[in-house]
């Protein structure tokens, strides 16, 4: 089974997702339990494929035993392999969580259809990670951003006018990232990577590969929503569901981020994209801009989960700030804040989640005195916070150290500024919350929008049920963990993902 | 004459590009949801005439089908210059597929927005998300 387990690890999800329709014709209580069955067989595979990596290198598999340049080839590294894990492992806690916050948020016929569609776009997120191919790439990048955008479009309010937007915004992305692909290949007549990389070094100087590289850079820039070509994200997000919000936000634009980095340092040498072009400057002052404007946005917010979406595009720009700064630590740092990033927003987007359930409540105004409420998620909200804000014993703190690391070996003292700069305003946005929660007066919170019935149990202790709970648990379990045993990852995995030339 | 030879020599790039910007144009542009789709459609589009014409070949160039029969006759090989390179147009084929679920889902969109908002105009729809935030 080892020896196909890359194979499996798409093919898995996809027959489910048709399997899963005609259960749920069947009978619809059994979608829930055969989703996380299968997220929980993905999960093991992905362990099960880092195994193979750390043991036997990189594994190079041929889809339908086609030799590598001219079939697809699924090529998996320790970068693949360790993004693998993150994605399956954040879809299957997220899917325990779905559970009452789907049957809460959702009518009872469409239940069927979102776990369909979730396992879709678990596929499409899979895909991307391990295939090996520029154009396979290209398919996974829209099998899932079109799960995506039919999970988003489900939401409430203004949802279907969000997801409408993404569908423009990212459909100009992905034909982008296509036209990048249809420039390479009629330059080199290849798709494979590992083939690309060994074709592309004499054509360094070509303008139709310059042309392909910005090509790529702005389509996927349009998917992550880097700073300026975020408009679509934070509408989208806010406005779908709970557990679609923790999910896409979590993961989404991690494997953005993940394909970023294979075509700057693995499609592309190093030398091409730090020294040949001006690309990781241009990058670096993006990134730092979005650092700082998702942040100020925040400020301004008042909708909790929309809060998280300008925070999301904060992280993005620290994540892009560490692929720009070219540097050992500067790429550390990005690979494990795409982890810890993709724990921590699946988190706080689950609270999100389990507030409303149980509140309704989404503003932050609302939110005053919930700990008496909900006193054990209000915790959880604290400690993802101060994760988020980058307090040592979390695994916050660890990321954003090994990127100010990269910043300042790469003597952009105003970037390693910034990146501290950003994470004090991240601490104003979370400490104002707490302030709300924790410090209003008691009056104040007549003002607000709170319905009579929440008012007269307002003191009384009701979490949200355990099916809730406990992915929650397992996340801020992940948070603290992550933070302690961060060092070890680095050292078994992370340090081998750094790109020769570094 | 130069710049001619170059703009006619390469008519189908120019077409491509002429058509990927009207498409851009309109989904930029256009107040109307349908434009803004069937602008994505054009764009979509122009990308696949800019893969068939990489593969394209001047000079009665055709499908790779081994001309001459099978088995024994098969031993002559064929000139590379004789057929056109098939993976851009099985691309494309793939491309066409993702293209046509983007745009059902962006239709199955539309049906949506319109049973919430009886218009496709975005003025109009913004006009109604006004009023409703102001009753609340």
């Amino acid at each position: 089974m080892t020896t196909q387990s890359p194979a499996l690890l798409i093919i898995v999800p996809l027959i489910s997702a048709i399997l899963c329709l005609l259960l749920g014709l069947i009978r619809r209580g059994l979608c829930y339990p055969f989703v996380v069955a299968v997220l929980g067989v993905s999960v093991i595979l992905s362990f099960d494929v880092m195994g193979t990596v750390l043991n036997d290198g990189v594994i190079r598999y041929r889809l339908g035993g086609w030799d590598p340049p001219w079939g697809i080839e699924y090529m998996i590294d320790h970068l693949n392999a360790f993004i693998a894990i993150i994605i399956a492992s954040i879809s299957f806690v997220v899917a325990i969580f779905s559970r009452k916050s789907i049957e809460h948020e959702l009518a009872k016929g469409k239940i069927i259809y979102f776990y369909t569609i979730y396992l879709l776009l678990f596929t499409g997120l899979m895909g991307i990670v391990v295939t090996g191919d520029v154009f396979n790439i290209y398919v996974f990048l829209e099998i899932a951003s079109l799960a995506g955008y039919a999970l988003i479009a489900i939401g409430r309010d203004r949802a279907v006018l969000a997801s409408f937007e993404y569908v423009v915004l990212g459909t100009v992305g992905a034909c982008f990232y296509l036209l990048g692909v249809g420039y390479l290949y009629s330059v080199t007549g290849s798709l494979n990577i590992m083939d690309l990389t060994l074709r592309l070094p004499e054509l360094y100087h070509s303008k139709v590969i310059l042309i392909a590289f910005a090509f790529f850079m702005v389509g996927l820039a349009l998917k992550i929503a880097l700073f300026p070509l975020h408009v679509w994200l934070p509408d989208a997000y806010t406005y779908a569901p709970s557990t679609v919000s923790a999910m896409v936000a979590a993961t989404m634009t991690k494997v953005g981020a993940y394909v970023m980095m294979r075509i700057m340092f693995t499609l592309f040498e190093p030398y091409f994209s730090i020294k040949l072009l001006p690309v990781t400057t241009i990058l670096g002052w993006v990134a730092a801009a979005a650092m700082i404007f998702g942040c100020i946005q925040a400020l301004a917010q008042t909708d909790f989960k929309r809060v998280l979406c300008y925070i999301l595009i904060a992280e993005v720009g620290y994540i892009v700030l560490g692929i720009s700064v070219g540097n050992r630590a500067g790429f550390t740092g990005a690979v494990l804040h795409i982890l810890n990033d993709a724990v921590m927003m699946a988190c706080l987007f689950m609270i999100a989640g389990a507030i409303y359930y149980k509140t309704g409540m989404r503003h932050i105004y609302e939110f005053a005195h919930l700990h008496k409420k909900m006193p054990v998620t209000v915790t959880c909200l604290v400690i993802a916070a101060i994760s988020v804000v980058g307090v040592p014993p979390t695994c916050g703190f660890f990321s954003k150290w090994y990127l100010v690391l990269g910043a300042i070996d790469a003597r952009q003292w105003f970037f390693a500024f910034l990146l501290l700069a950003s994470s004090l305003m991240v601490a104003i946005v979370f400490f104002k919350m707490m302030q709300t929660i924790f410090f209003a007066p008691a009056g104040e919170s007549a003002h607000a929008h709170i319905d009579e019935p929440h008012k007269e149990h307002k003191h009384s202790r009701d979490e949200a049920p355990a099916s809730m709970m406990i992915p929650i648990f397992i996340m801020v379990a992940g948070i603290l963990l992550l933070g302690i045993f961060s060092g070890q990852i680095v050292s078994t995995v992370i340090q081998f993902t750094v790109p020769k030339g570094f | 004459m130069d710049t001619m030879q170059f703009i006619i020599g390469k008519f189908n790039y120019w077409i491509y590009i002429v058509l990927m910007m009207i498409g851009f144009y309109a989904m930029i542009a256009k107040r109307n949801l349908v434009k803004k789709i069937v602008g994505m459609n054009i764009f979509q589009t122009a990308i696949i005439l800019f893969f068939i014409s990489t593969s394209s070949k001047k000079g009665g160039a055709t499908i790779p089908i081994i001309q001459g029969g099978h088995g024994d006759a098969a031993g002559h090989v064929i000139d590379a210059a004789q057929y056109l390179n098939p993976l851009p147009h099985v691309l494309m084929l793939t491309a066409i597929v993702v293209m046509v679920s983007t745009f059902g889902v962006a239709l199955a969109l539309l049906i949506m927005i319109y049973r919430e908002y009886r218009t496709f105009e975005e003025d109009e729809i913004y006009e109604t998300l006004e009023v409703m935030r102001l009753k609340k």
